[in-house]
């Protein structure tokens, strides 16, 4: 294996031609990816980007690294899964809103309260894109599309959630920032925790209303708005602003143990790296004498 | 069979039933005999009726039988349940200062549990002790071994505890040696013999598991395969494994699947309704060509069905199960011993063929419990198929090879980059839209079938190799079919077995060969259909001359098998 001096952006780079509409809020949150890795000094082969299925899904091929894109909705139980099998690798679970907030809630909540050590990014765009504009569990009140043709209703608040659900490190982006982005998600990966991410993702096809002029004007930085990640209580009420005011930034962050922390036998080599005997067993035979 | 006995234990849910039946289950095992249990009980947690069925004597013993010699009554609706099945001679052991019966009947022998436990133990509580002490002091069986057993079943609850119950189990032993003046025929001796193991399915196959390097389980609590996950996360973590409750049976399945493409040997188990929410997950594994081993423990359906009672109906359903079309591996262990075996087999064949791998059980097999002898753990070899430790920067996961096997590289432990896709992908792992790479990966995948056939597990033919009539059969319902074999060669029939302990790929010669030097075929499922028999037609070309099907919930015993096959004698 070569050691790299040092990891640059280029490493990182591949063939691939993102099949994503020109002009995506995608396009914004794929070099703050790339950003976070190369300041954090991670090189491809300790990288692991799991995805699920939508247009968010289709990120970590545009990023040369490991990758398990896996199922719609299904990012989280896979990357905590293999966080645990080897914790060396830095794992980054992508998805959209309709596979994280939608298809996969209960693996979100889950993971919330598990607290593993990875990072989870949803590209929020508030539709749902690959399937052609159909609202989303995050579309605003009254966005119409052909499934909702009266509009949409009550939408769920992912941050609010987060915080109420027990995550550990909760913070918002806006695609149209990406260096604002990129140091997000460093910190998110070097939370030891559940370090998530919610990218407000303005989609140019489909949703007419959250552009990116849209939350332009109304975006703040949580950070320089006097806003204290340690508080719980004004995190969940920065939390509740939506509409002329957008909060973006670290809204909550605490040291928990870690779901990792919960299993002694994980101490020592990574389990990937463990060596098998068959005879292992032998003295749990004893047992049934 | 001479010299052999079956006791029943009946009882509430929440009455010890099985503590009772698992504690003589033991001691009659370290006294040298073979022993065979099985557990009936309701989907509840207090209340209704359980039992144990205990079946032990100086020969193997596969099967429970109908009928008992002794049975242990822990309430009223037990001795209702049971006294039909009691032999002639028989004892049925209750409370007779607790129970009210109508007169004394054949075989009755009232002992006064409660008041036992209370003079000898000083704890009312201790009854359950005092009637196993009572039914072991009917057979006259060595009382220090039975001791023993009583005792460990307390152990870690205090020396007082441990003490009051070997006390309450001498007096219920003595009370049965000195106060039963009638018939029983149930006397039992302690023999030399090898030390055996006493597990279940369950037991077993989780030991195969971790035996087969398994260190990463993930699962949703449904009978009948907790106990698996319960295992691998209380002893198993003492060999470095992790055992994870999922929030439900789609997470467990991707987080194995996830565990596994970071290189650790992994698996999930449920039940058929836990399968369904799998099915996506499995589709999965097919697709990314990731190893996965998922047992599927059968209970009757289909939505919640009969919880806690045993079927062969899945069968069909786990062969089909997700959309496209892609390789698995269909296993059907019958016996602890199979179990075992086929735990441990799975791993290699998952990642040897890097593909999902189903261990078909079913609750009879997961919970009835046998004497078996000592694993050999030295002749195990693990295998783990083309995995590459050290790619090369241009490694790619689904490269096509000669061999239809694509090296299959970890992440993070060389420095290529190992890129894995649920979406058709190229040889890279990366997305394409190309009619010829689908055709060509397709056919990598679909072929991967061929290339398991070199791994069947061969089906076991017994008995008779030429016989006049052959039954035929697969997973739990082994036992009952080897002795109704034997049963049925004891009275002058022409009989043999073929059980098939792998369904998937199909062992299409051996089951041809064998339905070839048989006079007459009959398939015996615990089903309602005959899926098997659907199988091997589409698979052969054969049909079965006859079914013996079953799908009451309840195993078959050997006698409901003899019974059935002679139709097809005359």
């Amino acid at each position: 294996m070569s050691i790299k001096v040092s990891v640059a952006a280029e490493d990182y780079a591949t063939t691939q031609v993102p099949a994503w509409c020109p002009g995506c809020g995608n396009f914004g949150i794929l070099p703050a990816v790339v950003n976070a890795l190369v300041t954090l000094q991670l090189a491809p082969h300790q990288v692991l980007l799991v995805s699920g299925i939508g247009q968010a899904g289709k990120l970590p091929h545009y990023i040369k690294c490991n990758v398990f894109n896996g199922l719609h909705g299904r990012t989280l139980p896979a990357a905590t899964a293999a966080k645990l099998a080897n914790r060396e690798l830095a794992v980054i679970a992508v998805g959209g809103d309709g596979d994280g907030y939608g298809e996969g809630g209960n693996h979100f909540l889950h993971a919330l309260r598990r607290n593993p050590d990875i990072t989870y990014i949803v590209h929020d765009n508030q539709v749902y894109g690959l399937t052609l504009g159909q609202t989303s569990p995050t579309s605003d009140p009254g966005y119409i599309s052909a499934t909702t043709p009266r509009g949409a209703y009550q939408p769920v608040h992912p941050i609010a959630l987060a915080i109420a659900a027990g995550g550990t490190f909760v913070a918002r982006g806006f695609a149209g920032n990406t260096d604002h982005l990129a140091g997000l998600i460093g910190e998110a990966i070097r939370h030891r925790g559940f370090g998530y991410i919610d990218v407000l993702q303005p989609c140019v096809t489909f949703n007419r209303v959250n552009t990116f002029a849209w939350y332009r004007q109304r975006v703040y930085d949580l950070a320089s708005d006097g806003h204290d990640p340690a508080d719980r209580e004004a995190a969940w009420q920065r939390a509740q602003e939506w509409g002329e005011r957008i909060p973006i930034g670290i809204f909550y962050r605490e040291e928990r143990p870690t779901f990792e922390d919960n299993f002694p036998s994980l101490a020592g080599e990574p389990l990937v790296k463990r060596p098998i005997d068959p005879r292992a067993v032998g003295p749990l035979l004893e047992d049934f004498k | 069979m001479a010299g052999e006995i079956t006791l029943t234990v009946g009882g509430q849910a929440g009455q010890g039933v099985q503590s009772i039946g698992l504690t003589l289950a033991r001691a009659f095992a370290r006294g040298g005999l073979h022993v065979f249990a099985q557990q009936d009980y309701e989907s509840r947690v207090r209340g209704g009726h359980n039992s144990f069925k205990l079946r032990m004597g100086p020969r193997p013993v596969m099967a429970a039988l109908q009928e008992t010699n002794i049975l242990v009554a822990l309430d009223p609706l037990s001795l209702d349940v049971h006294m039909a099945q009691l032999t002639d001679p028989g004892v049925a052991i209750f409370d007779g200062e607790k129970t009210q019966v109508a007169g004394p009947r054949r075989g009755y022998f009232p002992v006064p549990l409660e008041r036992l436990a209370q003079e000898s133990g000083g704890n009312r509580l201790m009854q359950n002790s005092v009637a196993a002490g009572a039914a072991a002091g009917l057979t006259g069986f060595d009382f220090s071994i039975i001791s023993d057993a009583v005792a460990e079943q307390f152990k870690g609850r205090g020396p007082e505890v441990e003490e009051g119950n070997r006390r309450a189990a001498q007096a219920g032993y003595d009370y049965a040696l000195t106060q039963f003046g009638g018939r029983c025929d149930c006397s039992l001796s302690t023999m030399a013999a090898p030390k055996r193991l006493l597990l279940d399915g369950n037991e077993a196959l989780v030991l195969g598991a971790l035996a087969g390097g398994c260190r990463f389980m993930a699962g949703y609590p449904m009978t009948p395969s907790t106990p698996i996950l319960q295992y691998m996360a209380t002893k198993g973590a003492g060999l470095g494994a992790v055992g994870i409750q999922t929030e439900d049976e789609i997470a467990a399945i991707n987080m194995a699947i996830g565990a596994s493409f970071a290189g650790v040997r992994a698996m999930t188990a449920t039940a058929g309704g836990g399968f369904s929410l799998m099915v996506e997950g499995l589709g999965l594994a097919g697709m990314t060509e990731t190893p996965v081993v998922i047992v599927v423990g059968q209970r009757p359906g289909p939505a919640t069905g009969f919880p806690t009672r045993t079927e062969q109906g899945d069968l069909e359903f786990v062969l089909h199960a997700a959309q496209g079309e892609f390789a698995r591996i269909v296993l059907t262990p019958g016996t602890p011993e199979q179990a075992f075996a086929l735990g441990f087999r799975a791993f290699n064949l998952a990642e040897r063929y890097q593909l999902p791998v189903i261990i078909l059980t079913d609750q009879q097999l997961a919970d009835s419990y046998r004497t078996i002898e000592p694993f050999d753990l030295s002749s195990l070899q693990i295998d783990r198929g083309e995995l590459l430790l050290d790619a090369p920067p241009d490694y790619m996961r689904y490269r096509l090879t000669p061999s239809g096997i694509s090296p299959r590289a970890v992440p993070g432990l060389s420095s290529a980059v190992v890129v894995a896709d649920s979406d058709e992908h190229a040889e890279d792992g990366h997305i394409t839209e190309d009619g010829a790479v689908r055709t060509a990966m397709v056919r990598k995948r679909v072929g991967k079938l061929e290339l398991a056939r070199a791994d069947i597990v061969p089906p076991e033919h017994y008995g008779e190799q030429h016989p006049e009539l052959l039954l035929i059969g697969w997973g739990s319902t082994y036992g009952a079919l080897r002795e109704a074999v034997d049963d049925l060669r004891a009275d002058g029939v022409s009989a043999g077995m073929l059980h098939l302990s792998q369904v998937w790929p199909f062992p299409n010669e051996q089951v041809q060969a064998a339905m070839k030097a048989a006079k007459k075929s009959v398939m015996v499922e615990n089903n309602a259909s005959g899926q098997l028999a659907r199988v091997m037609r589409g698979e052969t070309g054969l049909a079965p001359d006859g079914h013996i099907l079953k799908y009451d919930g309840r195993p078959f015993s050997p006698s409901e098998i003899t019974t059935q096959a002679r139709r097809w004698l005359r």
